[in-house]
């Protein structure tokens, strides 16, 4: 299993062709109390960087993008009754949503756990 | 966005770095949104026990006359509710008024006790106000009042069911104001003015105080384990579960009182003569009724309704109106909004929809405030 990062502080665990998409611990920091998810409809095809979640906190809404091309396998139910949960464990439980790779070359240019740390030091 | 340098800082400003507060730039100043606790935490905490909230960027003012009478009569070319009434020690809810009767700010004003100072009111109006409230109230007067704007004052409000018993602790005639009083008081010895009102629905004091005491007053309130700061995000969840306007989202210089839904700060008198800006608008109003009102709305699901979202009648693609305030209800624990929609659909229980990321969620009109108000009113 590898796990990848992205720019818009998302987190994919691959096993096969699927990944296991959540937003990163310095996500959930910066958002605050999270009191609303918007899962993905199983079965959806996404492109990469479209919308496809939505996560409230008592701030503000934000998206949860697709981090790759390919098709909505499994939304976290979990999610959707103690939404809180992405706050608790967000690199973990809490994850949204897995999706079946369309393109796993576009893994190539997510970045590595260390080069995600390192971006977050940037902001 | 201004630089963090051009931002005005309160006489709190160190306590809050202390404490560790996200700050962020609010209506010119470096206000703390919230502290470690976050806000969630802050607000229920607020409502369970107490919350110490930096305000010192609203406007502190007096206006000061030869008596009672005549300062009175000033303010009251310019706002719709009693003041000659007013009794010493006694505060009261405001609009200031523009010719159409539309709210230019909204503001609280109080009579000081003692008799010497028969012929001053207090004024705390909103910091992104407060210039344009200074410059009208001063164009206003007669030679006789003047307005002195206080910039040496900071302003605190500790609220929460436990306010009271903290506050005694420190000040022991707090414990027999009541809702709506203003008296100047010694907190551990330091000469302050406190008024019991707020703007989260719960008891609770605002204290004006000298600002190079503001830290030790808030720093003897934090002590106390029943206290935590509170940021400016809980601020707003708070105040809108209680139903209270924020100026310039719920109201503004286009709704009158009557469309604000806020015809409680005009009383008889003025309500009858309508001497003030905008007063024969106001009148047909309150005889008429108006096209728009602002009312509560209560979501079916757990997906908040923001500023700005569309109001919808079910089923229609018709825009009736939109959300002013809308977010998550901590203690409600479910979405809340207020926003304004035609006045003959305001009636609660009637069926909207409130349109989020393209979609239209269910919504009723809903009775404000949407959490009791728990003020504290003196035994008769």
């Amino acid at each position: 299993m590898s796990t990848y990062f992205t720019k818009d502080h998302e987190w994919l665990k691959v096993e096969g062709d699927v990944a296991t998409v959540g937003i990163t611990e310095f996500a959930q920091s910066q958002l605050g109390d999270v009191v609303f998810v918007e899962l993905p409809e199983n079965g959806k095809t996404v492109a990469q960087d479209d919308e496809v979640a939505v996560v409230e906190s008592v701030k503000a809404a934000s998206e949860v993008y697709a981090p790759l091309d390919g098709e909505i396998t499994e939304g976290n139910e979990l999610l959707v009754d103690e939404p809180a949960k992405v706050n608790e464990d967000p690199e973990g439980a809490a994850w949204f949503f897995k999706m079946k790779l369309g393109n796993a070359a576009q893994l190539e240019a997510l970045m590595s756990e260390a080069d995600y740390k390192a971006f977050v030091e940037t902001l | 966005m201004a630089e963090a340098t051009d931002l005005l800082k309160t006489p709190l400003f160190d306590l809050h770095t202390e404490l560790g507060a996200k700050m962020v730039p609010f209506a010119g100043y470096d206000m703390p949104v919230q502290y470690p606790l976050g806000v969630m935490k802050e607000h229920l905490f607020t409502r369970e026990s107490a919350g110490l909230f930096d305000v010192s960027h609203m406007g502190q003012a007096w206006l000061v006359g030869p008596d009672h009478a005549t300062t009175a009569a000033a303010l009251e070319t310019l706002v719709p509710s009693n003041m000659k009434e007013l009794k010493p020690g006694k505060q009261r809810y405001t609009v200031l008024l523009n010719d159409n009767g539309c709210i230019i700010d909204d503001l609280m004003v109080s009579r000081p006790l003692a008799a010497e100072d028969d012929g001053r009111l207090m004024l705390v109006v909103n910091a992104a106000c407060k210039d344009n409230d200074y410059k009208i109230i001063a164009a206003a007067l007669p030679d006789n009042v003047k307005l002195e704007i206080v910039e040496d004052r900071a302003l605190i409000a500790i609220q929460g069911p436990k306010a009271a018993e903290v506050m005694a602790l420190h000040a022991p005639e707090a414990a027999e104001m009541g809702f709506m009083e203003a008296r100047p008081l010694e907190f551990d010895g330091i000469s302050v003015i406190a008024s019991r009102s707020g703007y989260t629905g719960e008891d609770g004091y605002e204290i004006s105080i000298p600002a190079g005491a503001a830290e030790a007053v808030a720093k003897a309130l934090l002590a106390d384990e029943r206290v935590e700061p509170i940021g400016l995000g809980a601020r707003d969840s708070l105040r809108l579960e209680a139903g209270l306007c924020l100026y310039g989202h719920d109201i503004d210089e286009n709704t009158t009182p009557v469309e604000g839904n806020i015809t409680f700060c005009m009383q008889k008198r003025r309500k009858e003569a309508g001497d003030f800006p905008g007063g024969e608008r106001v009148l047909k109003q309150l005889a008429e009724g108006t096209e728009n009102l602002r009312v509560g709305l209560l979501l079916d699901g757990r997906a908040p309704a923001r500023e700005g979202a569309e109001i919808r009648v079910p089923g229609s693609e018709e825009v009736i109106g939109r959300v002013t305030s809308g977010g998550f209800g901590p203690t409600l624990g479910a979405p809340v909004a207020m926003g304004y929609v035609p006045s003959k659909l305001a009636e609660i229980g009637t069926e909207v929809e409130l349109v989020v990321r393209g979609r239209a969620l269910k919504a009723k009109v809903a009775e404000m405030p949407f959490v009791a108000q728990r003020y504290y009113r003196k035994p008769k």
